[in-house]
């Protein structure tokens, strides 16, 4: 019976040697065994086998089938049941013998595949969304008087197909207001409704919509939305949370709207405005974007782990807030509902992986001017000099030549590391020999180095501090000016014998490149002692006294330039049989507080030595030495080598007084998080699960299959990358962007899940709509007001918001549009809107965050992890639009998170919107919110005429816009008359500021005050 | 009244949000029982045990080796380094992983019916040690503090996950109508390292995040009146805008509105509520004697009481950040101090709950993100953190008393027999409270979310 079977079975293979057809052979094998748990509906281990394109991708483990090679193949070993691992069918009977070997002969023969039998792919690619948009034509409707602009159109044929009608429009008041909201964000003032209220011109409206346009609030309102994607926020998060200088990017972001800066090339600057030729600071700033990563300093992290860590999370802000693609999905498994392989997540991710992580010295425009100044006068004066000296050019060569071999010569050893002592910070050796400091920063650290050798007569010891492009302002320090401080260094021996007999060897004298006069160290450092503790020459790392260090902070730019010292020894070491030698690099000089910004650690070093003897340290910079060395250079580096070599000419003392005066003009710089490009291309592999520690194959830059093509022949970096996102035929790009401005008028985007546009979003409820404003907003140049003008011209936009059962019945959540949505405003116009009712909002737009009341118990431990600050704004800046409120990432701002704002942790495109007792609670009783009640009070009885209903009415427009019902004026009065009678004693008009503080109090807090109606 | 002002008052209590909530939790498989409010109460898929937890949250992780796992071979090593095999692909915070080993500092004692093992530390858990399913062979994937309590928290080691917490009010929503359903104190040292992550809603509605309450002055913040308003102008103030608000409401019929009546309702009961939940002078003296609670004194024992007050109340979740476990160095001087600290009203906590009755649907968890090495770090006074095996236990809801589940191995270093991963815990106490753990979804960004991601195995033996 059995053998029969087999025979039969047999009879239907094909015979051997014969070409397996996929169709008639292999795919029944798959349908039957495989798929169920590789295939559309589930894919295990990431592997799918009914489509063609991601069979031969292969799963999680990479690559299944290798073509010609069945026993290389994962697919035919795990069927064959050979290796390790489980056999497949997984639980399942294995399969027969013939099956297998249909497989592997197919393999064998190439595993040839015909594209006509892999229907699945097709149908992925055809979901709306992965099709580049095209404008469809307009629909025909019934009622065309109501129709305004096209939008109209679509809204108002599906409102006819499911025979809704339209609502009327709005009360002008109710429009100023939800237009002023809308694009600035800020309630309009009495006098700009008065004026639209009194505008008879068919085009008042439209004024008001320019008007607002060219608001420098547009881009506030705008930019906050745009900085929930960039996922903004002033401080590192993780545990140690620590400040970090990003606001130079919010303003960007602001000023981008203002300007109306084209989507497409906001875009573009964001993931690559350093590549740009001659990239300005602003598109380096804007760079800012994908450095809004957390950050993870905690004790003993190894920083690659989070490096990777913050690269997903900026794949995670493209997917989410410029692709409008989930595709974190991909991270550790092909997509199980998108058709983006993981090796297709990790193209994307080779492009951004090859950059450097560092901060950018930042200068606002007055004083790029002010350094422009200065760098002129330099040259002025360097060419006068040269002017007045012919045989200048002559001078200096006869110099180099002299300087040119008056250095001895340096081995850098190979160091270990003692993790020990370096207190939880990680060094990563680079391959010039250097170290570079990372991860966790303690503030007082004695790190040790070993160098184990053979070598003999070591007489000295160099230290150069090396500037790192992951290192703030460029280093060579750690601390946030990238600055540092030895505070000794120390040198041990023992033979390599016994590593136990250890000896201190003194160190008899030491020279550095910059020696500068005694300081004391800035407060930041402050370390709780009463000691005086200064920074100074290199005598300083030397004299056993832990008070003292050689610092480096020559001032600004100047500071974050490479320095050398040379420590000689009293006695020269090495031992032909082994000497271990202990250098210590003791760094005490940073604060008391290791969780905060106090660390004045070294960043990178690194460490040689010489058997010359008594060597100096070299007083040219590594630059100069480097040029003077070349065979040849431009007259621009000529420059550069007599910049230094104006410096050792006695004769021009004056001339060289100057200039350093000039450069002690030179202004202090704010930082800015950036990204760089690397010089040496960083392999990407895919990880396999995630996991940084299990790379697999290498990935070259590439973008995704199922949607546009890289353009050709551009070179694979992250420029080409931002110009494949916003090319025309990108299908998401535009229209998740659009969407989510739709989403930002309308409560709800034509598709609901504004950040995942892919096969498992959401309907869209108007999805030509959706295309038509897509392909509008790329044709009318990706000008975001534009768009803005478009949207709020429509009827639909300016419909009512009135509610009626009927439409609460048939379309709860407002998807159609029959009415104008009502929603409660975003967290920061909770408070601007306060703010401005009350008179007291300080308009100023940009700058650094502020700090506006808050409790001081969440700053300190135990409520936050370490100490932070909060110096509370006694001054105007106590009342900035909420935007600029400095956010921490683990304590957010109460008032504000109250109300839904994201802390900042990922991106979000989109807000939940609660109601909740702690938001009564906050605009009841919060420190602010009360301030802004009394300032109305006041506002209304300086400005809001005689009578108490005159003032009332006055107070309510502040807040409401519109003027109260007779029924609302007699509610409040009435409220009003009880409170004066209560405060009579209190004396006239302290009394009634109390009882108006009452009334405004009640304004403030009415759900229409903090809603868009 | 007109009858669609009527209709609207008496049927649309329901606001937009909690709409469309409901249409989630339908297609979540969670029933929503709640009518009008997002936090509600709401039936589990099935009958559950636990109907509140109290998460007493050691954060830093404190030392398996010296409170629970008694490890004699670890001492008979100390001071040797451990076998190369136990070290491959293992990585450490600190310490170079090839350290030497470092035995247990404190002395072991049996305690309970069983003879369980406790540490001296921990005199006051040792008499509640048959109310205990303790496990031994907890294990993680992180080795840092801000993920490994992330893990723990939220199920997942990066940001942006909703919290433990979140996931249970989101599940089964809130007893009470006048407290928060999702409650945190912090007593220890600091905040802990994941933040306010460790209780946030992640991608679920923000109504689930935890609320920060002190324990000394206001809970919640903004929760007095300010100086200049008394309670006659508060009340008068909370009439007036209900009087304003339903007006409003009446002219323009949108139903959120009449939430945000409720909220201002809410709130003014809380003002009422809170204070009294806080004034445990009116405890008896024999209690704050158990816990070792001080009126106006804040500690790690007030939470521990105010949290047993919280779930009287119908609080659904209660976690107390205990951050302060962290010791690297000072290991002696610090455990001893953090135990002292702690054990006395964990012990009080559980006995007071059994008292009540309350211990069979509530659920009291202890434990921290992570173990501590068995490898010394420094001289010979301190531990690295250890994801591969530490111990926690639960008190109540349905968790096997008396129970010791799973061993690490000799050394304490690995799981030696019946493994329990973070998600299984999870997994397990979702389980306790009704929830199948694979259907507890949110669905965010095309995908359906859980507390338990893709993993998670109900552990049975745990449970009775």
């Amino acid at each position: 019976m059995q053998r029969s079977l087999y025979l039969l079975a047999f009879c239907l293979t094909p015979a051997f040697g014969q070409p397996v057809d996929f169709v008639r052979d292999v795919q029944p094998i798959f349908v039957k065994s495989c798929n169920g748990c590789h295939g559309e509906k589930s894919q295990q281990a990431a592997l799918r086998l009914d489509a063609k394109a991601l069979a031969l991708a292969g799963g999680q483990s990479g690559k299944v089938i290798v073509p010609g090679k069945a026993t290389d193949s994962t697919l035919y070993q795990r069927v064959a049941g050979i290796g390790e691992q489980a056999r497949m069918p997984m639980g399942g009977k294995a399969l027969p013998v013939e099956q297998v070997d249909i497989l592997k002969r197919w393999i064998e023969q190439g595993a040839n595949w015909p594209d006509g039998a892999s229907a699945s792919t097709a149908a992925i690619k055809k979901h709306w969304a992965f099709i580049a948009p095209v404008r469809p034509a307009l629909p025909a409707v019934k009622n065309t008087p109501w129709v305004r602009t096209p939008i109209d159109r679509f809204i108002l044929a599906k409102l006819e197909q499911e025979s809704l009608k339209p609502s009327s429009m709005a009360a002008k008041t109710t429009l100023l207001r939800r237009l002023s909201l809308d694009l600035t964000g800020l309630p309009p003032s009495i006098e700009e409704i008065d004026a639209f209220l009194k505008d008879p011109s068919p085009r008042a409206y439209e004024k008001q919509v320019d008007r607002l346009l060219a608001s420098p609030h547009y881009g506030e309102r705008w930019g906050r939305h745009w900085l929930d994607a960039a996922r903004y926020a002033d401080s590192d998060g993780f545990e140690k949370d620590k400040q970090r200088s990003v606001w130079f990017y919010r303003d960007w972001v602001i000023n981008a709207f203002n300007r109306d800066l084209p989507y497409n090339k906001f875009l573009t600057e964001q993931l690559a405005g350093d590549l740009l030729p001659n990239a300005t600071q602003e598109q380096k700033v804007a760079t800012g974007f994908l450095r809004n990563s957390m950050i993870n300093e905690e004790g003993g992290v190894d920083p690659e782990q989070f490096r990777m860590e913050s690269m997903f999370d900026r794949m995670e802000a493209i997917g989410k807030g410029m692709l409008g693609v989930t595709i974190q999905c991909a991270q550790c498994h092909n997509h199980k509902f998108d058709p983006i392989t993981q090796e297709e997540y990790y193209k994307i991710f080779a492009f951004l992986n090859n950059s450097s992580e560092g901060s950018l010295a930042v200068y606002a425009p007055e004083e790029e001017m002010q350094r422009a100044n200065i760098f002129r006068k330099i040259r002025e004066i360097e060419g006068e000099l040269q002017h007045r000296t012919p045989d200048w050019k002559t001078r200096m060569a006869k110099w180099e030549a002299a300087v040119k071999s008056d250095q001895p010569e340096w081995t850098v050893p190979k160091l270990s590391i003692d993790d020990i002592s370096t207190g939880g910070q990680k060094y990563i050796i680079q391959p010039d020999g250097s170290v570079v400091a990372a991860g966790y920063a303690p503030t007082k650290v004695r790190v040790k180095f070993t160098i184990k050798t053979n070598a003999t007569n070591i007489r000295a010891f160099r230290l150069e501090l090396l500037n790192d492009p992951n290192l703030p302002l460029g280093g060579p320090g750690r601390s946030i000016k990238g600055t540092g401080a030895l505070t000794e260094f120390e040198v041990e021996v023992a033979p390599a014998s016994d590593p136990k007999k250890t000896r201190k060897i003194k160190i008899a004298s030491a020279t550095a490149d910059l020696n500068l006069p005694e300081r004391e160290l800035d407060a930041m450092y402050f370390d709780k002692s009463t000691k005086r503790r200064v920074t100074g020459p290199i005598d300083y790392a030397i004299d056993g006294n832990d008070d003292t260090a050689w610092g480096i902070d020559a001032g600004p730019s100047l500071r974050n330039q490479p320095r050398k010292a040379v420590f000689v020894l009293a006695e020269p070491i090495g031992d032909p049989n082994g000497l271990l030698i202990d250098v210590y690099l003791k760094q005490s000089h940073g604060g008391w507080n290791s969780d905060d910004n106090q660390t004045h650690n070294l960043g990178r070093t690194r460490l040689a030595y010489t058997t010359v003897e008594q060597p100096k340290a070299d007083p040219l910079p590594a630059k100069v030495r480097e040029l003077i060395s070349a065979s040849s250079r431009t007259p621009q580096l000529d420059q550069l080598v007599f910049s230094y070599w104006r410096t050792t000419v006695n004769e021009w003392a004056e001339a060289n007084r100057q200039i350093d005066e000039l450069w002690r003009q030179h202004p202090e710089s704010e930082s800015q998080l950036v990204l760089a490009e690397r010089e040496d291309i960083r392999k990407t592999s895919l990880l396999i699960r995630g996991d940084f520690l299990k790379p697999g194959r290498a990935v070259e830059p590439g973008v995704p299959a199922f949607l546009n093509p890289l353009p050709p022949n551009a070179p694979r970096n992250r420029l080409t990358f931002a110009q494949w996102l916003v090319d025309r035929q990108a299908p998401t790009t535009a229209r998740a962007f659009v969407n989510r401005v739709w989403q930002a008028y309308f409560g709800t985007g034509l598709v609901a899940t504004s950040e995942d546009l892919g096969k498992q979003s959401d309907t869209p409820s108007h999805p030509e709509l959706l295309d038509w404003l897509a392909v509008d907003f790329m044709e009318q140049g990706w000008s975001l007001k534009k768009l803005h003008k478009q949207i709020v011209m429509s009827a639909t936009y300016t419909q009512s918001s009135q509610v009626t059962p009927e439409l609460l019945e048939k379309d709860p959540a407002n998807r159609l549009l029959a009415r104008a949505p009502r929603l409660r405003v975003e967290a920061e116009i909770v408070r601007d809107i306060a703010l401005a009712a009350s008179g007291l909002l300080n308009p100023r737009v940009g700058g650094p965050s502020v700090y506006p009341p808050s409790p001081e118990f969440l700053y300190q431990p135990p409520v936050s992890y370490g100490p932070k600050i909060w110096k509370e704004e006694k001054g105007l800046a106590r009342y900035r639009r909420a935007m600029y409120t400095f956010s921490y990432r683990s304590v957010p701002y109460p008032a504000l998170q109250n109300f839904d704002a994201p802390n900042g942790d990922s991106s979000c495109v989109r807000r939940s919107r609660s109601n909740t007792p702690l938001q009564a609670l906050t605009t009841l009783n919060e420190p602010l919110f009360i301030e802004t009640a009394r300032a109305l009070a006041q506002t209304a009885m300086r400005e809001g005429g005689k009578t108490d209903k005159d003032r009332l009415s006055y107070a309510f427009r502040r807040v409401l816009t519109r003027t109260p019902e007779p029924k609302e004026t007699t509610e409040l009065l009435a409220l009003l008359d009880r409170q004066k009678a209560r405060y009579a004693g209190a004396g006239g008009h302290l009394g009634e500021v109390q009882a108006w503080t009452a009334v405004s109090r009640v304004l403030l807090n009415l759900d229409e005050a903090i809603t868009k109606e | 009244m007109s009858t669609s002002r009527r209709w609207f008052m008496q049927e649309c209590g329901v606001g937009m949000g909690a709409l469309a909530l409901h249409h989630l939790m339908a297609e979540a498989g969670v029933a929503a029982t709640a009518g009008s409010d997002p936090l509600g109460p709401k039936k589990p898929h099935f009958d559950g045990k636990i109907k509140r937890v109290i998460y007493l949250f050691m954060a830093g992780a404190p030392s398996h080796l010296e409170l629970f796992d008694n490890k004699p071979q670890l001492a008979k090593f100390d001071g040797t380094l451990p076998p190369p095999e136990l070290l491959k692909g293992y990585r450490a915070a600190f310490i170079n992983p090839n350290s030497t080993l470092l035995g247990p500092k404190f002395k072991f004692n049996r305690a309970g019916k069983n003879g369980t093992e406790i540490s001296e530390l921990l005199p006051h858990t040792a008499k509640i040690i048959d109310d205990l399913t303790i496990v031994k062979s907890m294990s993680t994937d992180a080795f840092n503090h801000a993920p490994g309590q992330l893990l723990m928290n939220t199920g997942n080691m990066i940001f942006g996950r909703p919290s433990f917490g979140s996931w249970v009010t989101y599940g089964l929503g809130s007893e009470s109508r006048d407290m928060p359903a999702f409650v945190v104190f912090s007593t220890g040292k600091k905040g802990p390292s994941g933040g306010n992550s460790c209780w946030g809603s992640g991608f679920l509605p923000t109504v689930y995040s935890g609320v920060q309450f002190r324990n000394v002055g206001d809970p919640v913040l903004y929760l007095s009146n300010p100086p200049g308003i008394d309670e006659q102008l508060q009340q008068e103030t909370f009439a007036t805008l209900k009087n304003m608000n339903q007006l409003r409401l009446e002219a323009i019929g949108d139903p959120e509105i009449s939430t945000r009546i409720s909220s201002f309702e809410m709130a003014s009961r809380m003002q009422v509520a809170a204070p009294e939940l806080m004034d445990i002078r009116k405890e008896p003296k024999h209690i704050l004697e158990a816990y070792g609670a001080e009126p106006g004194k804040p500690s790690f024992a007030n939470s521990c009481l105010m949290a047993r007050r919280l779930v009287e109340r119908g609080t659904r979740f209660v976690q107390i950040f205990h951050e302060a476990w962290d010791q690297h160095g000072q290991l002696k001087r610090d455990l001893a101090a953090n135990c002292q600290d702690t054990d006395q009203a964990c012990a009080a906590l559980v006995t007071d709950l059994k008292q009540r009755g309350m211990l069979d649907d509530t659920l009291v968890l202890w434990g921290g993100e992570f173990g501590r090495t068995p490898m010394v770090q420094g001289g010979n006074d301190g531990r690295d953190h250890h994801p591969n095996a530490f111990t926690m236990w639960m008190a109540g809801g349905g968790f096997k008393p008396g129970l010791v589940y799973g061993e690490s191995d000799d050394l304490g270093f690995n799981v030696a027999k019946n493994k329990v991963h973070v998600h299984d815990l999870h997994a397990t106490i979702l389980n306790q409270m009704g929830f199948d753990h694979t259907k507890l979804t949110y669905k965010f960004q095309g995908r359906n979310f859980r507390l338990t991601d893709v993993h998670g195995n109900v552990v049975r033996e745990l449970i009775s």
